[in-house]
């Protein structure tokens, strides 16, 4: 039986206005996440991952032009009351940043942060209750001496141990969704390998679906359950992880998989050129430019996800590709 | 025997920390880089891989005499760099050039790329048509001739990276100290960048001191690996033993940290946790640095600083209990 549905987006679409005309940034996106899966989205600087989760939750400034659909537990949020994303911000849907300083108050103890987060989503919570919960939640994130550390400020945690607090502070009202952008990319390995496992942990044991967004795809073959690729605003290949990095059938996915330094290898094989200007996307398939197979039906239209063994891939060409790698 | 193109040793390098909170003014130092010593021989690359905070780049610096050392020799084609003039170094500059991390910030926004290349003939007096020199550096980068006449804001990331490096190699060096090159790139460029400091180290027989945390990319570029843990060197020798047969503990878990690209075998593989963070460089741990993180630490790790010692698998390690 399949979880329930906790977020689902349909043909989001997201345009930025810019002196040098409207920039296209998220160009029809679907996905969906379910409760208690994670899921891996990955793609280079640019390729809209992490537009596509700022204009769910709300976040985007109001210039940017959105459209589409984002379902979050049933509820549609585009286009939403203040009201509502105040009460699906933190309650339904969190989500975690790149750099946890300048994610929490420097002038606030810790734990008033996470008390502030408690209280605003409910209410009726007695400070002392809300004070007990605090210390609860800086525990199940790992931070020792809870107690005590719950009294100090930002600035007298370390780096790992802030991205601790900053879960923590996310997780305080056992969200459906948690969202984590690049959580791990200002950390050091040792440390990273620290968050992940905070993250997982999470994930497990409150069933709280995670939306993983990085361009390490070693962080993604550890963690993710599902994995959506993307590139130019799109997405271009989503399925399971194991089939995803065992056959994957997008031209770009196989050519990111290709670039990666491993053992036995000579020379790495980069992707020649680099990613189309979003202010004037090509009409056809956003990867065609550095593409070495592409044709010019490529050229043409954008093409759509199609079911393809079990991945989706946005290939017109992908099951010749296929054949052709297979016979030679 | 040869001599080494470079040769480091027993470098220090003391930062001076000034706390002006309070009443008393109080004076603090960090000890970036303690005691390293390393070799590097010609056509040859040497990876210094660590966490934030171990020291590589000061290390970077102090041999490119960017940065006073407080102590120690750095010794270059066999001449000691302390004591040298001004007009002395100058020439040996020439020799010994550095590309850093960020191609946005390292390349002058308001100068063609041109003159950004040719800017170090310039500072250096060198005689001889500029231009043909930027137009045979650029192809030597993969950058096309007519690139001379742009601006920084023209190119992607990858290629103002590749403008860097056409800006080292203007005066030919010997050495070049590669600062995370890549580490801003995305994965897709990377390689290609990767690729040009190989083909260029084929060509023109330079050697590499190759910094960077990224251990996958140290792997494929090195031919020795230095690990550093905070000012320290924990264990160097051939890449091959260092990712093979790591010796010390914090190598075995820095390797153990890095997720691999393939879940099959990442899910599988058994993995060392360290605990907690890197310890502050302004109040190291006694005795061995990675002691307050290390699963094997006894009190003798306290009380004693191993000293580096030859392994059977040929590299050196500091480490009372090694692997």
């Amino acid at each position: 039986m399949m979880s329930e549905l906790v977020l689902s987006i349909r043909d989001l679409r997201v345009t930025f206005d810019t002196p040098l005309g409207p920039l296209e940034a998220v160009r029809g996106v679907d996905l969906d996440v379910r409760a208690g899966e994670m899921v891996g989205v990955v793609g280079e600087s640019g390729s809209g991952k992490s537009v596509t989760f700022l204009a769910a939750m709300g976040l985007l400034p109001h210039q940017a032009k959105v459209s589409g659909s984002v379902m979050i537990n049933g509820q549609e949020m585009l286009g939403a009351s203040n009201k509502v994303l105040r009460n699906m911000r933190g309650g339904l849907m969190s989500m975690i940043f790149q750099d946890p300083l300048s994610a929490l108050n420097p002038v606030h103890r810790i734990g008033d942060q996470i008390v502030e987060m408690l209280k605003a989503h409910q209410p009726k919570m007695s400070d002392k209750d809300a004070a007990k919960r605090a210390v609860e939640l800086l525990d199940i994130v790992g931070i020792p001496q809870a107690a005590e550390r719950a009294h100090q400020y930002p600035h007298e945690f370390s780096g790992g141990m802030r991205q601790r607090v900053v879960i923590a502070i996310a997780i305080a009202n056992n969200p459906k969704v948690l969202i984590a952008d690049e959580p791990t990319t200002a950390l050091d390995v040792t440390v990273q390998a620290q968050i992940l496992e905070v993250i997982e942990r999470v994930q497990k044991s409150f069933g709280t679906a995670v939306v993983l967004i990085t361009h390490d795809l070693g962080v993604i073959a550890r963690v993710a359950d599902r994995v959506n690729v993307m590139y130019a605003g799109r997405n271009v290949e989503k399925g399971g992880v194991e089939a995803l990095f065992d056959h994957p059938s997008h031209p770009y996915t196989r050519g990111l998989l290709a670039s990666l330094p491993h053992e036995g290898i000579e020379r790495l094989t980069p992707i020649t050129g680099f990613p189309p200007n979003m202010l004037m996307p090509p009409p056809g398939c956003g990867f065609a430019p550095r593409c070495s197979h592409a044709s010019d039906a490529c050229l043409v239209s954008l093409p759509p996800l199609q079911t393809f063994g079990d991945l989706e891939t946005a290939c017109i060409r992908a099951e010749e590709l296929v054949v052709k790698a297979g016979l030679s | 025997m040869n001599q080494p193109l470079l040769q480091v040793e027993n470098l220090v390098k003391n930062f001076e920390l000034r706390a002006n909170s309070g009443i008393r003014k109080t004076k603090r130092i960090v000890q970036a880089v303690s005691d390293v010593s390393f070799s590097l021989d010609k056509g040859q690359t040497l990876g210094i891989v660590g966490e934030s905070g171990s020291g590589k780049t000061t290390v970077g610096r102090c041999i490119l005499q960017l940065l006073d050392i407080t102590s120690g020799t750095i010794s270059f084609e066999g001449k000691n760099l302390g004591g040298l003039s001004f007009e002395e170094m100058r020439q040996i500059r020439r020799k010994m050039q550095i590309v850093f991390q960020d191609p946005f910030a390292s390349l002058d926004p308001k100068m063609t790329v041109g003159s950004s290349i040719a800017e170090p003939l310039v500072v250096q007096g060198v005689a001889g048509n500029h231009e043909e020199k930027v137009a045979s550096l650029l192809e030597l980068v993969g950058l096309a001739v007519d690139h001379a006449k742009r601006f920084p804001h023209e190119f992607s990331g990858g290629q103002r990276q590749r403008v860097g490096i056409a800006r080292a190699l203007a005066l030919d060096p010997a050495l070049i100290v590669l600062d995370e090159p890549v580490s801003a790139l995305d994965v897709s460029i990377q390689a290609g960048v990767v690729n040009l400091f190989g083909d260029l180290q084929k060509r023109l027989g330079m050697s590499y001191v190759f910094i960077a945390h990224d251990l996958s990319v140290v792997r494929h570029i090195a031919d020795r690996v230095a690990v550093m843990y905070l000012g320290k060197i924990v264990e160097i020798g051939d890449k091959k033993s260092i990712y093979e047969h790591p010796t010390h503990p914090y190598t075995k878990a820095l390797l153990s940290a890095v997720p691999v690209p393939n879940p099959t075998t990442e899910r599988s593989r058994s993995r060392i946790m360290l605990e907690g963070d890197v310890p502050s460089p302004v109040n190291p741990p006694s005795g061995c640095r990675f002691r307050t993180r290390c699963w094997k630490a006894t009190e003798l790790c306290a009380s004693s600083e191993p000293q580096l010692v030859v392994r059977p698998t040929g590299q050196l390690s500091a480490c009372h209990f090694p692997e």
